[in-house]
């Protein structure tokens, strides 16, 4: 497709030259967050295979789990799992083409950050 | 080829007539997990950190085994079709195939595993 007329149209933003915008930080949070997950998830298959084996086994896997390095993970991918959720339910709304205008998009990045906040706050009451 | 028309060119290609597959399958799990993500947080979460026997005696109940077994079938599920497309966005050619290659077998081998432990606690 190299032969293609792509016609004087502008480019991508180039990132070292493009302002942070809330549009754009809450965009690409959601796919940071979504996929940073994994290793919460490796953590708890792996925190479950531990239980089913032994008790031995599940002492250092409950250890590593909830020891401060396992708490700060536990408590960001919390924090992750929560954001990617409603980042998750704005594409659900917008791909029903609504609040696509750059004020609604706004608000909802609001409530996206101050929601998952809230939420995490709330759950680590509650637990 | 650099002679043909843009028109020419597309014709008798035809749609892939499955582009919009992915799309769906993502949106049917992200709903699921908007379900299963709450209910799994509240019934694992009190769990991290408890005694083993209390752990093995809260996941033998229905309720919090199957939560535990459905988030992980549908959560890996999404992770796989998620990371894909980042991957599409970010690598290209072979090695854009050994990653997805790789990241499914991640997913589906981290699933399986989740799952037997959920039996053998449960069962």
């Amino acid at each position: 497709m190299a032969d293609v007329n792509r016609g004087n149209r502008p480019l991508s933003p180039h990132l070292s030259i493009y302002r942070p915008q809330l549009t754009s930080i809450t965009s690409i949070l959601t796919r940071i967050t979504g996929n940073a997950l994994i290793l919460a998830a490796l953590l708890i298959v792996w925190w479950f295979l531990a239980a089913a084996t032994s008790p031995a086994y599940f002492a250092l896997a409950d250890a590593v789990l909830t020891s401060w390095f396992g708490d700060l993970v536990m408590f960001l991918s919390l924090w992750a799992l929560w954001y990617h959720t409603l980042a998750g339910v704005r594409h659900l709304i917008w791909d029903n083409a609504k609040m696509l205008d750059i004020e609604s998009a706004y608000k909802l990045g609001y409530a996206v950050i101050g929601g998952s906040v809230l939420l995490t706050l709330l759950t680590v009451a509650v637990i | 080829m650099r002679y043909l028309t843009d028109r020419k060119r597309a014709m008798g290609m035809g749609s892939a007539k499955t582009g919009t597959a992915h799309f769906w399958s993502m949106k049917v799990s992200s709903v699921a997990l908007l379900i299963l993500i709450p209910l799994f947080v509240f019934t694992f979460g009190p769990m991290l950190g408890a005694p083993h026997d209390e752990v093995l005696a809260y996941f033998a109940h229905p309720f919090p085994a199957i939560v535990a077994a459905l988030t992980l079938i549908v959560g890996f599920k999404h992770f796989n079709e998620g990371a894909q497309t980042m991957i599409e966005d970010y690598v290209h050619g072979t090695t854009q195939k050994i990653v997805i290659i790789a990241v499914t077998c991640l997913s589906y081998g981290a699933a399986a595993t989740g799952l037997f432990a959920i039996a053998k606690i449960a069962l």
